[in-house]
């Protein structure tokens, strides 16, 4: 039975379905109680032109052939996605919307996908968006899908765009502390130099500049530091093998304005995304954790090693209602993944 | 239309003497957008000052249900803030505050009636500027980029309008205030504010933006590439690409639309050339010289005949100039011009310029051809006179036949203009019925009574079933599951 033949029947039995790629992210979110419908089936490239800087793949394709094909082409996801494991699909991935260390400066996984055929929850089988850069017929579907978790419809195919792998890249380390760290990648980032990750772990910041080499040279002269001899540093930091992160205690991912103060928290913390990201290890009560995160302007979520359920900040009443009407809208039955981010939706 | 009294009341008592507009004669400055083609005069209109007051005015709409149009500077090419003759046109023009410049979050928080460029100029002090700029950006508002997701030259490297929102705040039409999105760089829960850009003022009414700022590139250099073939124009600009360079910005002008800017503004293009490129490069002293050699090496290959760079400002912006007069120059060669916006993938422009060619001489209209070349965004305009026989008439067929043609080869009937009233009937070639049906479950579930800007951007699927009966493709009935009457 093809995905959409199975989709049309859990409609028809309003029986709730579990969606997984490769499982690699299973940590992530509610577990979801429904029949299990895989997408490691749907594999394959459907089109790539690497001179149109743009790809389309089925999404069952795992993530780390995808990152190969374009690597032998010099090219590469902007978004820099974690794995977190082998299994991981190009379909999760976006599923998931998780986005690695270039973040800031390169942007999201939203902000690279163009395109993608999904099956909504009354098994239809429907294609948004394209795969040209520019392109604003009809709503943005297509990017509405990136962090749904599958709730709003199975991803078939995504159409993404990719980018030249840059020319060179160096790391430098400062050793400072975290309120510096965070004060001097906000005044740098102010200015027009080819930052393009920087994280803060105990005690020293690593700055990453990418780009053509004669950029790369005189900013490093401008900024001073070392250079970092941590070959992997930013690989392990993106697939989380870094230490910091095989703590058995609960994994916050904070979510903040960039130039947000140093958070006044028990715990470990190691800042990324200059400041937009922090990681934080505590067994603070969730509630302090999130408030922590909300007067800061942001949000949090338990991202790993979750004492309780609903991981992810809660909406507002009237977003909350918003949100279940938009789920409504593409899977009237609640089929899809239902309670994976959270239980109403 | 005369509005309903109650409703009428309702509205002096939100707003003051001179924030509605009742008299047929101001009604009349309000008939159209930049689709100066489609006209109608607006119920009412109000120009409310305060949130408050919007939201209000939209609990009054919702319980009487009264359709409304949000409008900002009205310079939108697509019909988007035409009138509705039983509705109000919101006018958000009086919204035009910046209320924060945050250097160190590198963002802007403004009202929705600040014009796209006083952005970049309030953010210039401290190095910083917003980076979408639509050809209209002197005039245009954030809160109309947000609602069309607008394009520019240099969304190339820097994205569209999507790219570079971080928050909204959002006025539904039952009168809830939303916060969409946030000061982080992401919100749990659904992509709210994905959905919002480009959504053509149908699900919500923007009351505030705020968007990231970048930092201003220490240089900026533009080349001009002058081509006596359109064809090697085009291959040269997939080959920059190919070569691993993000231009700023990658313009393609064709031979009419050169003289015609020429003409206009002496920009110093070569007039005899085919086509002309306009290849920018920003970034660090270093980078730039760089790529510019790169470029150039590029350019030679693919035979161009001539090449100029700015050596300076003053330099650039000439040989900008050209560009962003280059629809008003058009206009100078007839009466009338109709302007295009599809999308095609970067590789089939050779083709897609052959095609150009022989509609223009099918219909017996000239065409001028300007396009943003990076990002594969065409806007052919089309010469008419509309007081000349069926000219109009002919200018419509020939413009919906292109974007047939976008569609076809992989593209879309919209780039950065959005659809409104103009191309809704091009939906139905790009969309099947099934996902035009799940746009408008988005839709209700924001607006269930369909009262924000109904009639735009969606097509009902009956009118794409009797447009199909027209369209008629190998023999096959495009919409052979809805019933025929």
């Amino acid at each position: 039975m093809t995905l959409q033949q199975q989709i049309t029947e859990a409609y028809a039995s309003a029986t709730p379905l579990s969606i997984c790629g490769g499982s690699s992210k299973q940590f992530l979110g509610n577990p979801v109680a429904g029949e299990a419908l895989s997408t490691t089936e749907q594999r394959g490239v459907i089109n790539y032109q690497p001179d149109e800087l743009v790809m389309t793949v089925r999404s069952g394709t795992p993530l780390l052939e995808v990152k190969e094909i374009l690597a032998a082409q010099h090219q590469r996801l902007a978004f820099e996605p974690p794995s977190f494991g082998k299994s991981a699909t190009i379909g999760g991935t976006f599923a998931c919307g998780i986005s690695g260390p270039s973040r800031p400066w390169a942007g999201s996984a939203r902000d690279s996908l163009l395109g993608c055929t999904i099956i909504n929850g009354r098994g239809e089988q429907l294609h948004f968006g394209g795969e040209v850069i520019k392109n604003v017929a009809g709503y943005d579907a297509t990017r509405l899908m990136v962090g749904a978790f599958g709730t709003l419809g199975l991803i078939m195919d995504v159409s993404f765009r990719v980018l030249p792998v840059p020319a060179t890249e160096i790391t430098l380390s400062f050793s400072v502390d975290a309120a510096q760290a965070v004060t001097s990648v906000v005044a740098w980032s102010q200015k027009p130099l080819p930052i393009s990750a920087a994280a803060w772990l105990d005690g020293e910041l690593l700055l990453r500049l990418s780009g053509a080499e004669a950029a790369i040279r005189s900013a490093q002269l401008q900024l001073g530091g070392e250079v970092s001899k941590q070959r992997d540093f930013w690989l392990q930091l993106r697939e989380q093998q870094l230490d910091f992160f095989q703590s058995v205690k609960p994994l916050w991912r904070l979510s903040l304005p960039m130039a947000a103060d140093p958070l006044d928290i028990p715990g470990e913390q190691l800042i990324e995304w200059g400041g937009a990201q922090r990681w934080l290890l505590t067994d603070e009560k969730a509630e302090a954790v999130r408030q922590a995160a909300t007067s800061a302007g942001g949000h949090a979520t338990c991202f790993r090693n979750a004492q309780e359920n609903d991981i992810f900040s809660p909406l507002s009443k009237p977003m909350l209602t918003l949100q279940q009407r938009l789920k409504k809208s593409f899977d009237p039955k609640g089929i899809l993944n239902p309670g994976r981010i959270y239980t109403e939706l | 239309m005369i509005a309903d009294p109650q409703f009428l009341a309702g509205l002096r008592s939100i707003l003051g003497g001179d924030s509605l507009i009742e008299e047929q004669e101001e009604l009349t400055a309000y008939e159209c957008d930049g689709l100066s083609a489609h006209r109608t005069i607006p119920m009412l209109v109000a120009l409310p000052e305060t949130v408050e007051q919007v939201q209000q005015i939209l609990k009054l709409c919702y319980q009487h249900k009264v359709p409304v149009v949000a409008r900002g500077a009205g310079t939108g090419l697509s019909g988007g803030a035409q009138p509705l003759e039983n509705g109000l046109l919101l006018s958000l023009a009086r919204f035009n505050r910046i209320l924060d410049i945050d250097a160190d979050n590198r963002c802007a928080t403004v009202q929705p009636g600040v014009r796209n460029l006083a952005i970049s100029e309030a953010a210039k002090p401290y190095g910083l500027y917003y980076a979408p700029d639509p050809s209209s950006q002197i005039a245009c508002t954030i809160g109309g980029n947000v609602a069309e997701n607008s394009g520019g030259v240099h969304c190339l490297k820097y994205g569209l309008t999507v790219h570079n929102v971080r928050k909204l705040r959002v006025i539904c039409i039952d009168g809830e205030m939303l916060t969409i999105g946030s000061d982080a760089l992401d919100t749990p829960g659904y992509d709210l504010l994905a959905l919002m850009n480009g959504s053509e003022g149908l699900l919500g009414i923007i009351v505030e933006v705020t968007v990231n700022l970048l930092p201003i590139p220490p240089t900026a250099r533009v080349m001009l590439a002058a081509f006596d073939d359109a064809e090697n124009a085009g291959k040269a600009v997939s080959d920059i690409i190919a070569s691993g360079i993000i231009p700023a910005g990658l313009e393609m002008m064709d031979n009419l639309a050169i003289r015609a800017a020429e003409d206009f503004v002496h920009a110093g293009y070569p007039k005899d050339a085919a086509a002309i490129l306009l290849c920018e490069l920003d970034g660090t002293d270093e980078e730039v010289s760089h790529e510019i050699e790169k470029v150039e090496q590029i350019l030679q290959q693919h035979h161009c005949t001539a090449t100029r760079l700015s050596e300076n400002e003053e330099q650039r912006m000439q040989l900008w100039a050209g560009r962003k007069s280059a629809f008003p120059a058009v206009g100078r060669l007839a009466p009338d011009y109709y302007c295009m916006d599809g999308t095609i993938p970067r590789h089939q422009l050779p083709e897609v310029l052959r095609r150009i060619n022989a509609l223009s001489q099918q219909y017996e209209l000239a065409i001028a051809n300007v396009f943003h070349a990076g990002d594969g965004n065409l806007h052919p305009l089309i010469l008419y006179d509309a007081n000349e026989g069926d000219q109009l008439q002919r200018a419509e067929k020939l413009g919906s036949k292109i974007l047939q043609l976008c569609v076809e080869v992989g593209g879309s009937i919209t780039g950065e203009h959005g659809v409104g009233s103009e191309k809704i009937d091009e939906m139905c070639i790009q969309f099947k019925p099934l996902e035009l049906q799940q746009f408008h479950a988005i839709k209700a579930a924001f607006d269930e009574h369909g009262l924000l800007n109904p009639g735009k951007a969606v097509p009902e699927l009956h009118r794409c079933a009797e447009l199909g009966a027209m369209h008629v493709h190998n023999g096959e009935l495009p919409f052979p599951e809805l019933e025929r009457f």
